[in-house]
């Protein structure tokens, strides 16, 4: 294959790609408005929670899709050019999607952050002890300067990195891509540190008691499987409908399901599992308490899907070569592993720690026996899928509206003709 | 083009013979012919990695793959039977023999404590795999080797240096010193060298 072949391949969204990317905006938008409606009647902190999900849900899409791109450049790597506009198309959704967060912020900034984190009512954290003692950090002005601080850094790197990257397709200057290695280490670091505390400030002081140094970790590799499955759909898609059939061989497929099996399924079960068992193992009271009420109820059958969906099953079905290289398993792994991000995502906000429950009760059998569904948060209301649903839906059309105007491969990127060449040995 | 006609080897000293070729292009359309020709014992010598000749030459994919994954499912299954066993056995065979593990209370979990067995369990199976990879390796390539024929042939040590060779064997089915002879000439080789056992 050559570079003049991709050139001339279909590497313009056309048919009904185009159309699709704003149905899919309006009806997210539409399924937002549908969601606020539903949250009036469901009860507010049951809708915030919701849409905690989707927001942690579609930000990790596109913070796994701007990391996979920071790194491509980190590492100077070829293989990965025909695919990185893809990547680089999410991570471009990054522009708009602080707005989404924008609600959040406005609500804690109000002082109505309790109906979401339990930090937000003042008068607990003058009373209890433990909260006190992390009042400077979890107090609403300072979490709000940090939520924007990382908002925004990760708006300008997911648009710059778009701009410089199609700014080569237009006039094929290498200086683009040496720009784009010179800001890589630094916008890697930053965006360590970016994705770490905002998972810490978002999802972590849900239970403004408990802390895992793990966390951040956990968050991160769960994005990369919800990305790397969702890089495979988006360009198995692109290919159905008749784009860039000659830059996508099989060979990325294979190193696309390489990143899903290594990163998605084996590394997301050795962080999920190295979290579990340092808490198991020290058995203190105010770590344990997060498990426990992701084992009590109906909690603990979530908890086993996601042990056998996320890594059982699909370790046993990826370990395989020709798995990753057939095209029809991956697309339907990857979308099992997407559906398995989603639970994971859920099953990390929703669950409600029943302290009075925990405290009272004398053995663990007499907890587990009595606990309600309500004193764990267990129960699904229909606001849980509308809040998602409209947000992936917003990132999938906003994906497709930022490819509209550019090519689907980076075609005058100099590595193209290496990714072309490429083959796992 | 300087041809050395093999003359001086008997036929039952016969390894094989080698062609030479200059170029990387030159070997991989060689390799590619001679596994159209239907020949199953021949080998290139080359002195690096030539993209694709693997392919040419017919070479099957390895099997060592599964055997690793069985070296590893051996280390887990190792790992989680000597750990029950160990830690939380408790039977007697026909009510004669007691058998009773190191039932030792840490930290109050149970002895079938699943959670502690996992690292231990992770850890043998990497042990196992790796194991299974390095001497499945070297059981597959027929290693240590302490002799081979072509190491006593002066010419042929230019494969380590500019040269790329073709060797088919003697003790392929299809081989017939003459045919050979002609065949390797057909591929436009710089000479055809007779290898002795």
């Amino acid at each position: 294959m050559k570079v003049t072949e991709v050139k001339n391949d279909n590497i313009r969204l056309g048919g009904i790609a185009t159309k699709l990317g704003p149905i899919l905006a309006v009806i997210g938008i539409a399924f937002l408005a549908l969601s606020a409606g539903l949250g009036s009647g469901e009860g507010w902190n049951t809708f915030w929670k919701s849409y905690l999900v989707g927001w942690m849900v579609s930000l990790g899409l596109c913070l796994g899709a701007l990391f996979f791109v920071l790194l491509q450049h980190l590492t100077r790597s070829g293989w990965s050019v025909s695919i990185r506009r893809l990547a680089e198309g999410i991570a471009k959704n990054l522009t708009w999607l602080w707005m989404l967060f924008v609600p959040i912020l406005i609500m804690v900034l109000k002082g109505d952050g309790a109906i979401l984190y339990e930090w937000g009512d003042t008068h607990l954290m003058e009373t209890d002890h433990l909260l006190h003692a992390k009042a400077g950090y979890l107090s609403p002005t300072f979490w709000s300067i940090r939520a924007i601080f990382y908002l925004a850094t990760w708006t300008i790197i997911g648009t710059l990195y778009f701009k410089w990257s199609t700014a080569q397709d237009h006039d094929g200057d290498v200086k683009w891509t040496h720009k784009m290695q010179k800001w890589a280490p630094i916008c890697m670091i930053l965006f360590a540190f970016t994705q770490s505390y905002a998972s810490i400030d978002w999802i972590m002081t849900l239970q403004p008691r408990w802390f895992s140094t793990m966390f951040a970790v956990y968050y991160w590799v769960s994005c990369m499987c919800g990305f790397f499955a969702l890089i495979i759909l988006f360009a198995r898609f692109l290919q159905k409908t008749g784009h860039i059939q000659k830059s996508i061989t099989t060979e990325h497929y294979h190193d696309l399901g390489k990143w899903l099996f290594g990163i998605g399924v084996v590394f997301w079960a050795y962080i999920a599992f190295s979290q579990y068992m340092l808490i198991w193992y020290a058995n203190l009271p105010v770590e344990t308490n997060w498990y426990m009420a992701r084992q009590l109820g109906g909690w603990g059958p979530v908890s086993l899907v996601l042990l056998f969906g996320h890594f059982l099953i699909p370790f046993v079905l990826l370990i395989t070569r020709w798995t990753k290289r057939w095209r029809s398993p991956l697309p339907i792994i990857s979308a099992w592993l997407l559906l398995m991000f989603f639970i994971d995502i859920y099953w990390l906000v929703m669950p409600v720690v029943p302290e009075e429950a925990i405290s009272s009760a004398k053995t663990y059998n007499e907890l587990a026996n009595n606990i309600t569904a309500a004193e764990i948060g267990y129960g699904f209301s229909i606001v849980n899928f509308t809040c998602l649903i409209a947000m992936v839906l917003m990132v999938l059309g906003g994906t497709l509206i930022n490819l509209r105007k550019c090519n689907l491969v980076a075609t005058e990127d100099p590595r193209l003709n290496e990714a072309l060449q490429f083959e796992n040995a | 083009m300087s041809e050395v006609t093999p003359t001086n080897v008997t036929r039952g000293d016969l390894y094989g013979l080698a062609a030479e070729f200059t170029t990387t292009p030159a070997i991989y359309h060689a390799a590619e012919k001679t596994n159209a020709a239907g020949f199953k014992w021949f080998d290139c010598l080359v002195p690096f990695p030539v993209h694709g000749l693997d392919r040419a030459m017919g070479v099957k994919m390895t099997i060592l793959p599964i055997l690793v994954f069985f070296g590893g499912m051996t280390g887990l299954f190792a790992a989680c039977v000597l750990q029950i066993f160990t830690n939380a056995m408790e039977f007697d065979f026909w009510a004669l023999l007691p058998v009773v593990g190191y039932q030792y209370d840490v930290s109050g979990k149970p002895f079938l404590a699943a959670a502690a067995f996992v690292p231990v369990a992770f850890e043998m199976t990497v042990l196992f795999s790796a194991l299974t990879a390095v001497f499945g390796t070297l059981f597959l390539n027929k290693l240590p080797m302490f002799y081979h024929p072509v190491l006593k042939h002066e010419a042929l040590s230019r494969a380590t240096d500019d040269r790329f060779f073709l060797i088919i064997e003697a003790r392929d089915p299809k081989f017939s010193q003459d045919e050979v002879e002609t065949f390797l000439k057909s591929l436009n080789p710089e000479a055809v060298i007779a290898l002795e056992k």
